[in-house]
């Protein structure tokens, strides 16, 4: 039997707000135990929660960059259950009233078969705000567990999607999509290691052509790209051998252990919750005028498939733009570099010059930012510099093979474009006179290879404009040498 | 309708109140008269009405994004039934 | 003691013929008399009390003292008061030293008014005899075997006593107003949001208000003065411009349209009530006042649609007694599980398990519509009852309660007859409007009887002056219990 896999991801992402959703106490990573946990945090009898402005711009923004309904009139909901990072034993949440519904997300997918990229709309079931919980501590305190309640009330965004996705790529395609937009938008600084940004992976699979769903184990926290790709993988093959061998999939939640990269159960539908929800009477629906929605979106950067579509529109490929947009960083360091361009790229005629300047970005710069472990933030070369260097290219003045020596030197610091090229004698040969001389001493040195030519062997001529360029010690035009030596050659 | 002593065990499960079979057999009882009190509203037609969650008609004020807070951690523990190096202390949690 | 009026005890403060100091030590002393017998007070701490007279003393002394600077009051244990034990009259919290204040005290503190101690009420403010307090049960001041009412039971009690000459109190289904009544003084629960929540132990977040308890509509107006105002931190304050409650005290009552709503007058009120009520009706109708009948068709649901919305909200706001931050932890358990349920189960009383059970069952899976929210939607129809009501009245009058005082013991065994206690005083906590309670007479037990006053929103300072003329010309809230000893 042929299976097809059924994937609907949930995603926790941490805003990026100074204080907590609740409370003022600060959201910092990193500080001693309960030292961020204040009165309201660790729920001291008659203490009441207070909104955070911050994260509802957060949610707003996110709403607007996936296109959603945002609901104008939202309500918090009282999630009940016993849990020690949970002091309340509740947690705040959206149920009924969700800030955000509907909303979808380009994603691409890399098609391992023809090596070509395949471009897939994923659409999102709704966003919710909440309220994270604390941390248990499970190292040794006399055979107790600590409780940390430093991350308890740090505003959480949970992103639901569709069931939509079909294999563990489409789901880690859709993961890197929403990472990327979530920091680029600026509402999740995205460190997945210190659980900014946590998915929990809805997984079924069914006979190809079953409309109906199977039924789904939930992985949860999934804390990197390459997890989420095991585990589904894992979960996946599981739940075919298991209806293979004649057996049934009961609905569970299950926990990955990256050591072994098993899934296993934590607990299953019997055991679930009786959350009783019900809405908050501490807090009072809160309402989004449309000002205000709109006061948000004027502060929101140019998004990125808005850049994907323009970058396109340049002539890039769906590869490349897919790339250049893989963060804010990146694109607004690729553009950065075109705009320093001189002259700067017409409309229209820009194509060849944005295909050098994304080669560059994501050649050159990438491999060596790659190697170094740096962000490009934090890139040696500036987009001024690398700009420059195209320019260079284009004018002439330098071959691709010396431009990667003047990288070299913008990387190691040695200073601007110009000054390297003339300091490291750089500079392409562009006097035909002198260009003439070399090709001139070529030829006489290699009868043999003119012989070769002469009798019609294409192989020769090749030789002989290897033997130029060695000459000019890779300084000729390539294409002047070309020129040249057919001339002489006829 | 009326409470079954399992009823009883099940929501005493959901709430963490220990409930012994004998507890449960009065509690039972005594909810249920109180059901019997609640009953009388069931007949009411609420089709149309919009649920009360709140005293007043108004709209969440918020607060701006800002930290306010200082640590008091130590003064929150002083009393605490158990804490160690900054730490609630409660019996193995087990996942 | 003899006029002990707020007015007046200010007034010989700002004269300097008392100290804040010695009229707290008077109290003290009162107390230290009367509460072994009468158990108004859970916590009594001298030493503090007299510390923050001496502040007081100071601040008069300095001349920056308020209207009520010096006058010392007495705090329902509901109020987070930073060093102070704040038990909520429950075993959970029997060595929970708050530490932070609650809005309300610190607004007290702010004033100047030393507090007096922390009085007695039911656990976790739940009943209306004060017989499910932790810390026993307070007796009434008119007569030892009888209930003081509940769940402000030790605020109404020390006043009646004259422990205190004021003190605060909270009311989610009348746990200001039916003790006022069943000991003879007057209490007002404030329109909902008037009065932050922030560190008030919390019993029903969408009812609860807590509100002032003294003899006089005047010491209530002087008080509510302190009480209110805008707090940021909590999201249901409401934010309004600062009133002055005492701004219509003698206003002429003339042309004043009163509300009598049949349901109130109905079956099951007493005859001795329902007399002295119609009394006062009278004596309303010779400051000037015109009466219309009025109906509140849906106030018979007000009991039922309350059992299940404020145990679904105890349920939930009670989640955090759990042994893990403070509080009380059971000495043995087998697992974290079982230290839960044992912390729990013998952390809280009968009454607060009954109602967390209630409240867990009505949110419960499969039960939410038939229970929570056809509750929420007859809450809407007893305030649209209520809105109706006031296009043809300024106040609505009835009784604070169906009879006087009961026994100790009387109604303990049987919930659904305690809880019909506050048939009268629950719609004002649903529709989330003002209500007063005040002495009207007493029966021939020689058990004070109360007199409810439900105003429109904000119109407190309007149903104080009702109170207030009616008090000019009756004394009964100036009569305190005698041979107290």
């Amino acid at each position: 039997m042929k299976w097809e896999t059924v994937i609907g991801l949930e995603v926790h992402t941490q805003l990026a707000t100074k204080s907590k959703i609740f409370s003022g106490s600060s959201t910092a990573f990193g500080a001693a135990p309960n030292t961020q946990a204040n009165a309201v945090d660790i729920a001291l009898p008659g203490v009441l929660p207070v909104l955070n402005k911050g994260a509802v711009e957060c949610a707003i923004k996110f709403g607007l960059a996936i296109g959603a309904t945002l609901n104008r009139v939202n309500v918090f909901d009282r999630k009940n259950y016993f849990y020690p990072d949970l002091p309340k034993g509740y947690q705040i949440s959206q149920l009924a009233k969700p800030i955000v519904e509907g909303g979808a997300l380009t994603i691409v997918v890399p098609s391992t078969s023809s090596g070509q990229s395949e471009e897939r709309v994923i659409h999102l079931t709704r966003a919710h705000m909440e309220e994270d919980a604390g941390k248990s501590l499970h190292e040794d305190f006399h055979g107790m567990t600590g409780i940390d309640l430093n991350r308890a009330g740090t505003p959480l965004l949970e992103i639901v999607s569709e069931p939509e996705m079909r294999s563990s790529a489409e789901a880690v395609a859709y993961a890197r999509a929403l990472h990327t937009l979530v920091t680029w938008i600026g509402i999740c600084d995205g460190n997945m290691q210190e659980g900014s940004f946590r998915v929990d992976a809805n997984v079924s699979v069914r006979p190809v052509g079953q409309t109906e769903f199977g039924t789904r184990r939930e992985i949860k926290n999934l804390n990197s790209f390459r997890f989420l790709q095991q585990a589904i993988d894992y979960e996946v093959r599981w739940q075919i051998e298991t209806l293979e061998d004649g057996g049934r999939i009961e609905q569970a939640t299950v926990l990955f252990d990256p050591d072994t990269g098993e899934t296993r159960m934590m607990r299953s539908k019997e055991d679930a919750h009786d959350y009783r929800y019900f809405p908050d009477p501490d807090l009072l629906p809160v309402r989004l005028t449309d000002e205000w929605i709109e006061q948000v979106r004027a502060e929101m950067p140019e998004l990125p498939q808005v850049k994907l579509a323009k970058y396109r529109m340049d002539g890039l490929s769906v590869y490349d733009a897919t790339a250049l947009t893989s963060s804010r960083a990146t694109a607004e360091y690729f553009e950065a570099v075109l705009a320093s361009l001189s002259p700067s790229p017409s409309p229209g005629g820009s194509g060849e010059q944005a295909k050098l300047a994304a080669n560059w970005v994501m050649g050159e710069l990438a491999a060596a930012l790659n190697k170094a472990e740096l962000d490009i933030a934090q890139s040696p070369v500036s987009a001024a510099q690398l700009g420059t260097l195209i320019t260079r290219i284009q004018d002439g003045t330098l071959s691709g093979k010396l431009a990667k020596q003047v990288f070299e030197g913008l990387w190691e610091g040695a200073g601007e474009v110009d000054a390297i090229i003339e300091a490291r004698g750089l500079k392409q040969m562009s006097d035909s006179g002198e260009l003439e001389k070399i090709i001139d001493d070529v030829l006489a040195a290699n009868p043999k290879s003119v012989e070769e030519f002469r009798a019609g062997k294409d192989k020769a001529f090749n030789a002989l404009v290897g033997q130029v360029m060695k000459a000019s010690r890779g300084k000729a035009n390539p294409a002047q040498v070309n020129e040249l030596l057919k001339g002489k050659l006829q | 309708m009326s409470l079954s002593p399992d009823d009883v065990k099940r929501i005493a499960r959901l709430a963490r109140i220990e409930t012994s079979d004998a507890e449960a057999q009065a509690t039972q009882a005594q909810l249920n008269t109180i059901f019997d009190l609640i009953a009388t509203m069931q007949a009411v037609d609420t089709r149309g009405i919009a649920p009360m969650a709140h005293a007043q008609e108004v709209f969440q004020r918020l607060r701006d994004d800002a930290v306010t807070e200082t640590d008091r951690h130590a003064a929150f523990q002083a009393i605490a039934p158990a804490v160690e190096n900054g730490l609630y202390l409660v019996p193995k949690v087990i996942e | 003691m003899s006029d002990t009026s707020l007015s007046t005890l200010a007034a010989q403060l700002a004269a300097k013929q008392v100290s804040s100091r010695e009229l707290a030590q008077t109290y003290l002393d009162r107390i230290a008399a009367l509460n072994p017998s009468i158990n108004a007070f859970i916590t009594v701490d001298p030493e503090k009390t007299l510390l923050e007279a001496a502040a007081a003393d100071a601040l008069i002394a300095a001349g920056q003292a308020g209207p009520l600077t010096g006058v010392p009051i007495a705090h329902k244990d509901i109020f987070c008061t930073d060093g102070w034990l704040t038990t909520c009259g429950s075993k959970m919290l029997h060595n929970f030293v708050a530490p932070y204040d609650a809005h309300v005290i610190q607004r007290f503190k702010a004033a100047g008014m030393p507090s007096l101690g922390k009085t007695n009420m039911d656990e976790f403010a739940m009943g209306s005899s004060n017989e499910t307090s932790h810390f026993g049960p307070v007796k009434n001041p008119w007569n030892p075997a009888y209930v003081p009412g509940g769940s402000s039971g030790g605020a109404a009690a020390c006043v009646a006593a004259r422990m205190a000459p004021a003190a605060t109190g909270t009311d989610t289904g009348g746990s200001i107003r039916q003790p006022a009544a069943l000991c003879g003084i007057t209490g007002l629960k404030p329109t909902y949001g008037l009065v932050s929540r922030y560190g008030m132990i919390a019993f029903a977040s969408s009812l609860d208000q807590a509100g002032p308890m003294a003899p006089s509509a005047e010491d209530c107006a002087l008080l509510l003065n302190v009480m209110t105002g805008f707090d940021p931190n909590d999201s249901t304050s409401l934010e309004r411009d600062k009133e002055d409650y005492t701004r219509d005290l003698g206003k002429p009552l003339t042309g004043l349209r009163v509300g009598l709503p049949r349901e109130f007058f109905a079956e099951g009120l007493n005859n001795e009530v329902a007399a002295a009520v119609d009394a006062a009706v009278e004596e309303l109708k010779n400051l000037g006042a015109t009466t219309v009948e009025i109906s509140l068709a849906n106030s018979k649901l007000a009991i039922p649609v309350y059992y299940v919305l404020a145990p679904a909200e105890a349920s939930s706001n009670l989640s955090r007694f759990d042994g893990v931050r403070y509080g009380y932890r059971a000495p043995d358990y087998a697992s974290l599980d079982d230290m839960y349920c044992k912390t729990r189960a013998q952390g809280f009383g009968a009454e607060v398990k009954r109602r967390i059970l209630i409240g867990a069952y009505v949110l419960s899976h499969g039960y939410y519509d038939a229970y929570y929210l056809q509750a929420q939607k007859i809450r809407r129809l007893i305030a649209d009852d209520f809105n109706e009501a006031f296009k043809a009245c300024d106040v609505i009058l009835g009784p604070t309660a169906p009879g006087t005082a009961f026994k100790l013991g009387e109604k303990s065994d049987d919930p659904v007859e305690m809880y019909l206690n506050d048939l009268y005083t629950i719609p004002a906590n649903l529709a989330g409007l003002p209500g007063m309670s005040l002495p009207c007479g007493f029966d021939t037990r020689g058990l004070p009887i109360g007199l409810q006053l439900v105003g429109n929103y904000f119109s407190e300072a309007k149903m104080l002056n009702v109170a207030h003329q009616y008090q000019r010309t009756t004394d009964w809230h100036a009569r305190a219990p005698e041979g107290l000893k």
